[in-house]
């Protein structure tokens, strides 16, 4: 059962990670136009300015 | 004389050398029109920043200060074939949006510890039927405690600050048995971790927050985007004025750039944005949004006009006064205010539910706590099962039983075109049973239509539309409109207070008054309500009725809700015989002409005191005191600020069925909300026994406040498809 001391820490510290990228989304202002989101994931990117053509 | 657009008080810095200006925008409702405005406005020079927010339908812009001038984003837009206007957030949508983002971080963290403490519960359940040992179940509780404790010590803010509100105003609300049952559900483990206990509740306490979180996060996101919709509403109808900023220069300003004693423009075809009176020019204006008279009034030196009104014929100059000076709507605030004060009395459904639910509760917690104790167990023993019973009759079901229906309803109510202003509206909506209706600009249009242009032929009426593009006036703008004109007729020369005048290919046209055309032998029996307007082509006469038309779905919506067996009956302002066709044309038995806004209010009072359950439907200045005295209200997207400002919803564009629409919907709300608050309570009938009996374990508790929460929220969602046959 010694594992758990790694197990423990590692499971919590992930979780706090998920909670601190959820707190950076939102500061960010991420959620205030969820419509939007959802259709900007689709839409084309915008045409780079005088983009060489690559072969 | 030289105007130009001032908005200077849009623009606030963001940063180095930055400007910042928020515009609403109508019409924007796909990617595509996403990418459009996006790539056109950063296509012009010097701007930084231009995103549009889809969900407010707003552009924000950001720019090099000094390069560019806001006018020019506009035009931008108005090229891109989008109407934009510029937008000031008011302070209630800045609330909201705090509000919105606080409620979201507490939801974060009150997941992120359920999923934490579960992770650290399920081996404790499991454990207790294997092999666990004592020691290691102990360091999962505390564990557990370390996580939920400041979890629910932040993400509980908003249950604990209302419950004590509420108690500090000698109330209970909703919050007071959450708040209590969470706290003592987390009080408990920890003095049972402290014993080396088997059953701790931490996973319970905090699953409960995170489900209640969702509900009311639900509930606050539904009253933001009705906000954020009526906040560019505001935008779109307020009202600039034309200043003078000196003597021969005027300046279009925003109303509330403009202090008393200032003078403005008024010239023909505007709305009144303030309050004054005329100092100089003569007119006649269209006070029907404050009075519902659609008669027009004179105006000369001296006379008071209102905001809201429309000017009709000849320019004006209005010094401004101060809105209380004003005796009319001074009138209309105090009825206002009066009837606000009694509709705040209204308490919703969840409230009355709670009221019952909590009393019932605590008091079979501590009978449960007494009867173990006299059937002989030790006090401890039956703390914890007592503590067991409040923490499963924890209205968690019961707390997303009503958010959950109406974030829902909310958002079907939505797609008919149908705004909600407040929340508990769709409640109050199911409940009424008598609608009250205002005749101008509710059941009928608020534009003017051409009523007869079927009997003139249409190259005729095609030509006199175009002569009418050269006025102001809007009675011509009726006409052109109802033509299709889009070439004005070159040469066209206006002559205030007559008509406009031009010569094509030889020929005189004239538009205008009847005596202007030489047309008033054709003006015969005249409709009440409607304006004439003659049109001569050489020696040809022609002779145009213009009044305001019947809303197009006006008969059927009134016989739908006759169906309904709901009680209609017009009170309107307006001269009797002009109420009277109205009635006559739509079968409405009960109406009432001439009536003041004190006459209406006494009248729903007079239906109230019979019990019946009012809707009011108006749009008038006149109307807002009426609409905050009945049982609930609405008005259509065109109606008078005020009268917006205080409606409980607002229905969306020419046609009268949203009205039906939002009766519907609300009733097949109501019966939803009342189903889940009768599962939920059916739940705690179930539940209890098992939780007096002792045998609850956490696991239980779970198992049983995840099953009912999903049932509620799963009933609820019932409450979106709405039938597409209305009338």
């Amino acid at each position: 059962m010694e594992i758990l001391v790694i197990l423990v820490p590692l499971a919590l510290m992930l979780g706090g990670a998920g909670l601190v990228a959820f707190l950076w989304s939102l500061k960010s202002g991420q959620y205030d136009d969820l419509d939007g989101a959802a259709w900007r994931a689709i839409a084309d990117d915008e045409p780079a300015p005088k983009a060489p053509a690559k072969r | 004389m030289h105007v130009t657009r001032d908005f200077s008080h849009y623009i606030r810095a963001a940063g180095e050398g930055v400007q910042h200006i928020d515009l609403a925008v109508e019409g924007v409702h796909c990617a595509g029109c996403m990418a459009k405005i996006e790539r056109g406005l950063s296509a012009i020079p010097d701007v930084t920043l231009a995103r549009v927010n889809l969900t407010d339908r707003r552009v924000a812009l950001e720019w090099k200060a000094g390069t560019l001038e806001p006018g020019r984003f506009i035009d931008r837009l108005e090229e891109l074939g989008y109407k934009a206007y510029p937008f000031e957030t008011e302070s209630a949508e800045v609330a909201e949006v705090a509000e919105s983002r606080f409620l979201l971080r507490c939801l974060g963290v009150a997941a992120f510890a359920t999923m934490n403490v579960m992770m650290l519960s399920i081996p404790v359940w499991s454990g207790n039927v294997s092999d666990m040992l004592p020691e290691q179940r102990d360091f999962f509780h505390w564990l557990s405690a370390l996580i939920a404790l400041p979890a629910a010590a932040y993400a509980g803010q908003p249950f604990f600050r209302s419950a004590w509100r509420a108690l500090s105003a000698k109330t209970t609300n909703m919050d007071v048995p959450i708040s209590i049952g969470v706290i003592l559900a987390l009080g408990m483990s920890v003095v049972e971790t402290i014993h080396h206990a088997e059953h701790a509740y931490f996973d319970a306490a905090i699953m409960l927050l995170t489900f209640l979180l969702v509900g009311r996060f639900l509930d606050q996101n539904m009253r933001r985007r009705t906000r954020a919709v009526a906040g560019n509403l505001a935008a779109l109808k307020a009202e600039t004025a034309a200043k003078f900023v000196g003597p021969d220069e005027i300046s279009q300003v925003p109303v509330a750039a403009i202090n008393p004693g200032d003078i403005v423009l008024l010239r023909p075809g505007e709305r009144c944005a303030v309050d004054g009176t005329v100092i100089e020019g003569r007119s006649e204006i269209d006070q029907s949004l404050i009075t519902g008279e659609t008669l027009y009034v004179t105006a000369e030196q001296g006379t008071p006009v209102y905001a809201g009104s429309m000017n009709i014929s000849g320019t004006l100059r209005v010094r401004v006064s101060a809105a209380s000076e004003a005796t009319l709507l001074a009138e209309i605030t105090r009825l206002l205010d009066n009837a606000l004060q009694a509709r705040s009395r209204y308490m919703r459904l969840a409230d009355r539910a709670s009221r019952l639910y909590a009393p019932v509760v605590h008091a079979t917690a501590l009978l449960t706590i007494l009867g173990w104790v006299m059937a002989g167990a030790s006090w401890h023993d039956a703390i914890v099962t007592g503590v067991a019973v409040l923490i499963i009759t924890c209205p968690c079901a019961l707390g997303l039983a009503i958010p959950t229906v109406q974030t829902i309803a909310s958002g079907a109510m939505f797609k008919s075109g149908v705004l909600l202003n407040s929340g508990d509206a769709i409640e109050r909506l199911a409940e009424a049973d008598h609608v009250i209706f205002d005749k101008t600009g509710t059941l009928t249009l608020p534009d003017l239509e051409v009523m007869n242009a079927a009997d003139i032929p249409a190259d005729i009426f095609e030509l006199a539309g175009r002569l009418a593009l050269s006025s102001h006036h809007p009675v011509a703008a009726a006409v052109a409109q109802a033509a299709g004109a889009k070439s004005p007729v070159v040469g066209a020369v206006e002559e205030a207070g007559q008509g406009v005048r031009a010569t094509v290919d030889g020929v005189e046209l004239r538009l205008g008054r009847p005596s202007f055309c030489g047309a008033e032998a054709l003006v015969g029996s005249v409709d009440p309500e409607a304006s004439i307007v003659a049109f001569s082509k050489g020696s040809e006469r022609f002779v145009l009725s213009v009044r305001q038309g019947l809303r197009p779905d006006a008969k059927a919506v009134i016989a739908a809700l006759k169906a309904r067996n709901v009680g209609i009956e017009i009170l309107s302002g307006d001269r009797e015989a002009a109420v009277k066709s109205t009635a006559s044309a739509l079968e409405i038995p009960e109406w009432r002409a001439g009536v003041t806004p004190a006459d209406k209010i006494a009248r729903i009072e007079e239906l109230k005191q019979r019990g019946a359950k009012v809707l009011m439907v108006g749009d008038g200045m006149n109307d807002a005191p009426s609409l905050a005295a009945a049982h609930v209200s609405m008005s259509p997207i065109s109606a008078a600020h005020l009268s917006q400002a205080t409606a409980d919803l607002v229905f969306l564009g020419r046609p009268l069925a949203p009205v039906v629409a939002a009766i519907d919907a609300s009733r097949k709300a109501l019966h939803l909300m009342r189903q889940n608050l009768w599962l939920a309570i059916g739940y705690n009938v179930l539940a209890v026994p098992v939780a007096i009996s002792g045998v609850v374990t956490p696991l239980i508790a779970a198992a049983a406040m995840s099953g009912s929460s999903i049932l509620v929220m799963l009933n609820s969602l019932r409450a979106r498809s709405t039938s597409r046959e209305i009338v």
